[in-house]
C-alpha cells in the first residue's frame, strides 16, 4: 500500500507534472514565477487548497452525487465548493494563523480561478473513484489525497525551476520580439521533454503498475 | 451610423485589437492543451464561444441584480451552468470530441477569458453589446486556436483536419503534437505577433493574468 502511495506521489510530480506535461495552471505559472519567494508562496497556497478541496469533494462525489445519480452536477458543485473553501480558508487564516496568512494571503483569492484545483478534484474522481468498490473507501480516499498533494508539489517544482530559469533568461539578450513571455514559453518547451523522459522510471523503481 | 460603427468595433475588438489569447494572454491552459488537432481546436472554440456568449448575455441581464460583494460566485455559477449544458450535449452527440477534450471541457469554468469578460465588459454594458463582445472574443479565440492547431497538426501528423496534406515520404515532427510542441508553437506565435506589431507600430504591453483585473493589480502592488 505504502509503495503504491509513493509511486502515485512521485508519478504526479515527475511523469504527470501538472504544468509542464498536462498544461494545468499555466496562467499562474507564467504570471507568478518571476521570483523564487512568490513562486513558493503561490505554490504553497495551491498545495494547501488542492489538499483541502480534494478532501471535501471526493467524499461528496462518492456519498452524495453518485448515490443520488447527480453526476452531471459535478462541475457546478465542485467549483462552488472550491470558491467557498478558498474564502473560508482565507478568513480562518486571517483570524487564527496570522503568520501563514501573511505568507500565503495575497495568492489565495487568485486560486479559485486556477485550473489546477478544479482539475485535480475532477481527475481524482475519475482515477480513484473506481477503487472505492475494490479497495474500500478509506484506501481510495488516501490515494486521492496523496495524488492531490503530489500534483501540488509538481506544480511547486515547475514554478521554482522556472523562477531560476527566468532570472537567467532575463539577463540574456534574446531577439526583440522574443523578450518576456515568448522566450519563457520556448524555455518551457525545452524543459518539458525531460519530464516526459521520466515516464516508466517511477513504475519500474516501485515495481507497480499505476 | 456612428452607433453601427461602434457595434462593429465591439465585434471586431476581440478578433484583432484585443485578441484574448495573443494580446491579453488569457486562457492559455486550454489553448496549449486542445490544439493537437484542428478538429479538437474547432470543437473547443465552438463550445467556448457558446459558453462565453450565453454567460455574457445572462450576466449583462442580471448586472443590476447581482450584489457587488458576491459577484464572483454568482458569475461562476452562471458560467458553470452553461458549461454543464455543453458537456451534456457533447457527451450525447459528439462522443469522440468529448473524449478528446477530456477534463478541459469542465475547465472552461475557470477559463479566465470568460470570467474576465464578465468582470470587465458584461457587468457594465447592454445585452446586445455583451453578446457581440462574446461573439467577437469567441471568434478571436477560435481563430487563434485553429491557427496554432494547423501549425501543430501539419508539422506533427502531416495532415489538416484529418486530410493528408504533406506527402507521406516527409518525416513527421512527432514532438509537435506533444507538450513541448505546444509551448514552442505558442512562444513562436506570440513572438510573431509582437514582431508584426513592431512593424505596424502598434506595440502593446503584455500582462499575464488568469485573474480578474482587480486582483492582478493588487498582486502587482504587493510585489
Amino acid at each position: 500500500m505504502i509503495v503504491k502511495l509513493a509511486a502515485i506521489f512521485f508519478s504526479m510530480i515527475l511523469v504527470n507534472n501538472y504544468v509542464l506535461v498536462k498544461f494545468y495552471g499555466i496562467c499562474p505559472f507564467l504570471g507568478v514565477s518571476k521570483k523564487l519567494d512568490s513562486s513558493l508562496g503561490m505554490s504553497g497556497a495551491v498545495i494547501f487548497v488542492m489538499f483541502m478541496a480534494t478532501a471535501v469533494t471526493f467524499p461528496l462525489q462518492i456519498f452524495v452525487l453518485d448515490p443520488a445519480d447527480l453526476g452531471y452536477l459535478q462541475t457546478i458543485v465542485f467549483i462552488l465548493v472550491i470558491a467557498v473553501l478558498v474564502q473560508f480558508i482565507e478568513i480562518f487564516l486571517k483570524k487564527y494563523m496570522v503568520s501563514l496568512y501573511n505568507a500565503l494571503g495575497v495568492y489565495l483569492p487568485l486560486i479559485t480561478t486556477n485550473c489546477c484545483v478544479l482539475a485535480v478534484t475532477i481527475l481524482v474522481v475519475d482515477d480513484y473513484g473506481a477503487d472505492v468498490a475494490t479497495l474500500g473507501f478509506a484506501a481510495a480516499y488516501i490515494e486521492s489525497l496523496v495524488c492531490a498533494v503530489g500534483s501540488g508539489v509538481g506544480f511547486m517544482l515547475a514554478m521554482c525551476l522556472f523562477s531560476g530559469v527566468r532570472t537567467r533568461v532575463e539577463a540574456c539578450d534574446p531577439p526583440e520580439p522574443f523578450k518576456g513571455l515568448p522566450i519563457t514559453l520556448v524555455s518551457a518547451a525545452i524543459t518539458s521533454p525531460y519530464f516526459m523522459g521520466f515516464g516508466g522510471i517511477v513504475e519500474n523503481i516501485f515495481n507497480v503498475t499505476l | 451610423m456612428a452607433q453601427e460603427n461602434s457595434k462593429v468595433s465591439i465585434l471586431t475588438n476581440g478578433i484583432i485589437k484585443e485578441n484574448p489569447v495573443l494580446r491579453l494572454v488569457l486562457g492559455t491552459c486550454s489553448i496549449l492543451a486542445v490544439t493537437t488537432a484542428v478538429s479538437n481546436a474547432l470543437g473547443m472554440g465552438v463550445a467556448f464561444t457558446f459558453v462565453l456568449v450565453c454567460s455574457n448575455i445572462i450576466i449583462s441581464l442580471l448586472r443590476n441584480v447581482i450584489p457587488a460583494k458576491v459577484h464572483l460566485p454568482c458569475y461562476i455559477v452562471v458560467i458553470a451552468g452553461f458549461v454543464t449544458i455543453v458537456q451534456m450535449v457533447m457527451q450525447a452527440y459528439f462522443q469522440s470530441l468529448y473524449t478528446a477534450l477530456g477534463v478541459f471541457l469542465p475547465l472552461i469554468v475557470v477559463n479566465c477569458i470568460i470570467l474576465g469578460r464578465a468582470e470587465m465588459f458584461a457587468c457594465k454594458n447592454s445585452v446586445v453589446d455583451s453578446a457581440l463582445d462574446g461573439v467577437g472574443m469567441g471568434i478571436g479565440y477560435t481563430l487563434t486556436a485553429t491557427l496554432m492547431a494547423t501549425l501543430r497538426e501539419v508539422l506533427g501528423s502531416g495532415s489538416w483536419l484529418g486530410f493528408q496534406v504533406l506527402p507521406e515520404s516527409l518525416p513527421k515532427v512527432g514532438i509537435m503534437t506533444q507538450a513541448p510542441g505546444a509551448f514552442f508553437c505558442f512562444g513562436l506565435l506570440m513572438a510573431g505577433c509582437v514582431w508584426l506589431e513592431g512593424k505596424l507600430d502598434a506595440r502593446v504591453e503584455r500582462k499575464i493574468g488568469c485573474q480578474p483585473l482587480k486582483d492582478l493589480q493588487e498582486g502587482e502592488d504587493k510585489e
